[in-house]
């Protein structure tokens, strides 16, 4: 089980706990199921991103796209919504599909013209985010009684509440997983990211592979669009800035490798939680501020990608030794 | 000429009639026939460009037949895809290992066809699969381990576990040698009998003489893209079957002009034990001032890996190596270029020329290299070498800004040249240099070697031109198997000898 492989993910997932076990001890109230469930809830729109960022990360791509299309899918949904008195359940299936649909569009230009995807999903970013603002310039609010129902849903669990984001989040969180593991799609994207070319020549349809993870980014990124306006029952175009950026920092957090083909869609969860324990960390302390979170993530990462490279060196030495 | 087998009693697994395959004009392939019996191990030689990479991409689909026929057991075969042509039993194994290192051997043993249990994969039932397959191959290894974790010679065995499969009927391995050692070809060898007699077909391209004779039942040469001819392998001695490779009757090869041998004391260049692990056998070699050395050897006989470690641009493990009866120790190309040497390597297309930047930038590159970067050389400096060279090497170019990819080869072959000429070096390794180009080019770049030779420069020349080699070389180093196994001199050069040193 202890393997290369696997030692990335193991090690995000000691980082967290360690950062837990911190915050447990040092300050009353971290520990227990009402910061937990406050957690799943509010770094949920971030994970389901990450999911589908850790599907174009794996496949040796990037997706820059996906804080925009956040924030597109909250305008088209207030717009569905508000202005055109749909009920809401459609104005959700539109808006994914929809998202999808723009994934699956960046997806072609990158298989088929064999361009960059940074320089696509860019592409994709500015036009988003630029759509977003055709919709509406102003902060809308979404009324209905539907939004603020599924926004009340939750299940008890003592101190703390599972409510319908976090309960989504998991749902996907768990798709994503099966996605990668089980299905041959799933290897797929992990025999391009890992070696494009001889994947090819095994027979696995890469530019097809390529178009369905853009399409699956697109799926996950409005999804977590979904989820936002949900959550907050409003759109507003300035949304989710930077966001594809926190995403791809959870998905190398979680002890994926950027170069692609190795690494844990689970490990998107991993990374996503890390960001929100060192965010309550700082609350919790009271004595920083917002800065701070940024600052702590930064060196964070930096010493993750340094302790991934350790670990791996290290892994290797041991594994040549165990081999004589 | 040779022995022309008959046609065998059983149906052919494979029949190849009439292919034909052209790239702009360039034959590539033209009206190849030959056939494949079940259970043969059937050797595809041919020098660089004979056309055995076209024959395999145009089986496995990867490049569609201008005309011709297949048909592969007895039906009319027509691959859109290597993916394709494995589904029909048709699978192959490529030099460099084509799996996914990061995936485990599992993973990728039965990727694409992962055996599922209710709409998902079942890692358990892949273990399974994937043991099985192995042990067909004989290989007895941890299957949920990362596959770049095993060596080359694992990972080639695994590649050929996936290619062979459940079904491959005819498994085509090109050059799977050429980066084992010893012990590992005797297991791959091992391997491709046990697969003979469960009654797969192998074709095998390689450049080891020496292994198709231990292993092949019969030949296929090709040669410019034609057939030459297929052989039964025990009929056909080594020196016959160098001749159809080269294609030169041993008749032709007559006696070459006799010369003097340079009797200048001073070695610019001597080394001795000089090789790497894997790469090169050890070799001892000295060149004379003023001297041509030719290097004579089929493709992948050590020829290129002999100037690439001289030059240092691969470390070599054991050997000394004296420049102007000084002890050295290059470990860098640049090292290699201060103390007086230049290459010209194989492929100018590759590793020599920059095709988008301007004749006079192409020329000048060695020359302020070695200077060193911070010192530019003065832009009418460089004009005026630049010129010069042009004329000196009567280059045809209309002016000396012209993008260096929109010359011929020949002219491409000649800056190449000047480029190292301007480095004024004491010796000159040139690899192939009339390789792809025009006579009158070709007629040229013989006179220039003679000039500079005659100048004082030692030359190092690798070239599978054995009759070039007998006009210009006042040596020839002969190698084979990454060995070198013969030193000709003066009257003993021809290329009937060159010939007998290497089918020996």
């Amino acid at each position: 089980m202890l393997n290369e492989r696997t030692l990335p993910l193991i090690s995000a997932i000691i980082v967290l706990l360690l950062l837990y076990g911190f915050g447990s001890i040092a300050y009353q109230g971290f520990f227990g199921l009402r910061l937990a469930g406050y957690l799943l809830t509010d770094n949920a729109f971030i994970i389901v991103t990450a999911v589908g960022m850790a599907f174009v990360i794996l496949s040796g791509g990037i997706d820059l796209s996906v804080g925009s299309m956040i924030a597109f899918v909250c305008a088209l949904m207030a717009l569905l919504v508000v202005k055109f008195q749909i009920h809401p359940v459609v104005a959700i299936a539109i808006s994914v599909c929809v998202g999808t649909l723009f994934g699956t569009v960046m997806g072609l230009v990158i298989a088929i013209f064999k361009i960059q995807p940074f320089i696509v999903t860019l592409a994709g970013m500015f036009l988003f985010r630029g759509l977003g603002y055709v919709i509406n310039t102003q902060q809308v609010k979404i009324d209905h009684p539907f939004m603020s129902s599924l926004s009340e849903f939750g299940i008890i669990i003592g101190q703390g509440e599972l409510n319908f984001v976090a309960i989504i989040m998991i749902l996907f969180l768990a798709l994503g997983v099966i996605i990668s593991r089980y299905t041959r799609f799933g290897h797929n994207v992990y025999a391009i990211g890992g070696d494009a070319q001889s994947a090819a020549l095994i027979g696995v349809n890469v530019p097809w592979t390529t178009v369905k993870v853009y399409a699956l980014s697109g799926f996950y990124s409005s999804v977590a669009g979904v989820l936002f306006a949900v959550a907050t029952g409003s759109a507003y175009p300035e949304i989710g800035i930077a966001v594809e950026l926190d995403a791809i920092a959870a998905v190398v957090l979680g002890g994926t490798l950027l170069t692609g083909g190795v690494g844990y869609v689970f490990g998107a969860f991993i990374g996503g939680m890390t960001f929100g324990v060192i965010q309550q960390l700082i609350n919790f302390d009271g004595t920083l501020n917002a800065a701070s979170t940024r600052i702590v993530i930064g060196a964070l990462l930096l010493l993750f990608i340094l302790l991934q490279k350790i670990i791996l060196v290290w892994a290797k030495k041991f594994s040549a030794k165990g081999s004589d | 000429m040779g022995v022309l087998e008959p046609v065998v009693d059983v149906q052919p697994l494979l029949e190849i009639k009439n292919i034909s395959k052209g790239f702009a004009g360039v034959q590539a392939l033209n009206k190849v026939s030959f056939s494949i019996a079940p259970g043969e191990i059937h050797a595809l030689l041919g020098e660089n460009g004979a056309g055995k990479s076209t024959f395999i991409k145009v089986l496995t689909g990867v490049y569609t037949r201008d005309s011709g026929k297949i048909l592969f057991d007895g039906q009319d075969f027509h691959a859109t895809s290597s993916g394709h042509a494995q589904t029909q039993g048709v699978s192959t194994v490529y030099q460099e290992v084509n799996l996914i290192p990061t995936m485990t051997v599992t993973e990728n043993l039965t990727l694409l066809q992962q055996p599922k249990r209710f709409g998902l994969i079942s890692p358990k039932r892949a273990k399974q699969r994937a043991l099985e397959m192995l042990e067909r191959v004989g290989l007895n290894i941890d299957p949920s381990k990362q596959l770049d974790s095993y060596s080359i010679a694992v990972q080639q065995l695994v590649a050929i576990a996936r290619a062979i499969g459940t079904k491959a009927k005819l498994l085509i391995l090109d050059e799977p040698t050429a980066s084992l050692d010893a012990k590992e070809v005797l297991r791959l060898f091992e391997l491709m009998r046990q697969l003979k007699s469960q009654g797969i077909s192998i074709i095998f391209v390689t450049h080891f003489l020496d292994q198709v004779y231990e292993i092949t039942d019969r030949i296929t040469v090709l040669r410019n893209g034609s057939f030459i001819g297929t052989y039964a392998t025990k009929k056909l001695p080594q020196a016959e079957l160098i001749h159809a490779m080269v294609g030169k009757s041993l008749d032709e090869l007559t006696s070459g002009s006799n010369r003097e041998t340079s009797d200048s004391a001073d070695d610019v260049l001597r080394i001795q034990n000089f090789g790497k692990q894997r790469f090169l056998k050890p070799v001892d070699l000295s060149i004379a001032k003023g001297e041509i050395v030719g290097l004579a050897g089929m493709l992948g006989s050590g020829r290129s890996e002999l100037c690439e470690i001289i030059f240092g641009a691969q470390a070599v493990d054991q050997g000394s190596m004296e420049i102007a009866q000084n002890a050295v120790h290059i470990k860098s190309p640049k090292q290699a270029i201060d103390h007086g040497l230049g290459y010209c390597p194989e492929d100018r297309k590759i590793d020599g020329i920059i095709a988008e930047l301007s004749v006079r930038e192409n020329m000048i590159l060695a020359l302020q290299a070695k200077r060193g970067w911070l010192k530019p050389i003065p832009m009418t400096e460089q004009k005026a070498m630049v010129e010069s060279m042009i004329e000196r090497l009567s280059i045809k170019t209309p002016n000396l800004n012209k993008p260096i990819g929109e010359l011929s080869g020949g002219n491409q072959q000649k800056v190449i040249l000047a480029r190292w000429l301007l480095t004024q070096p004491t010796l000159l390794l040139l690899d192939e240099p009339t390789r792809g180009i025009d006579i009158g080019a070709h007629h040229d770049i013989i006179a220039i070697m003679k000039e500079l030779c005659e100048q004082g420069m030692s030359l190092l020349v690798a070239s599978s031109e054995l009759e070039e080699l007998v006009i210009f070389a006042h040596r020839v180093v002969v190698m084979k198997d990454r060995k070198k196994v013969m030193e000709l001199t003066g009257s003993d050069i021809s290329q009937k000898s060159i010939v007998n040193a290497i089918a020996q």
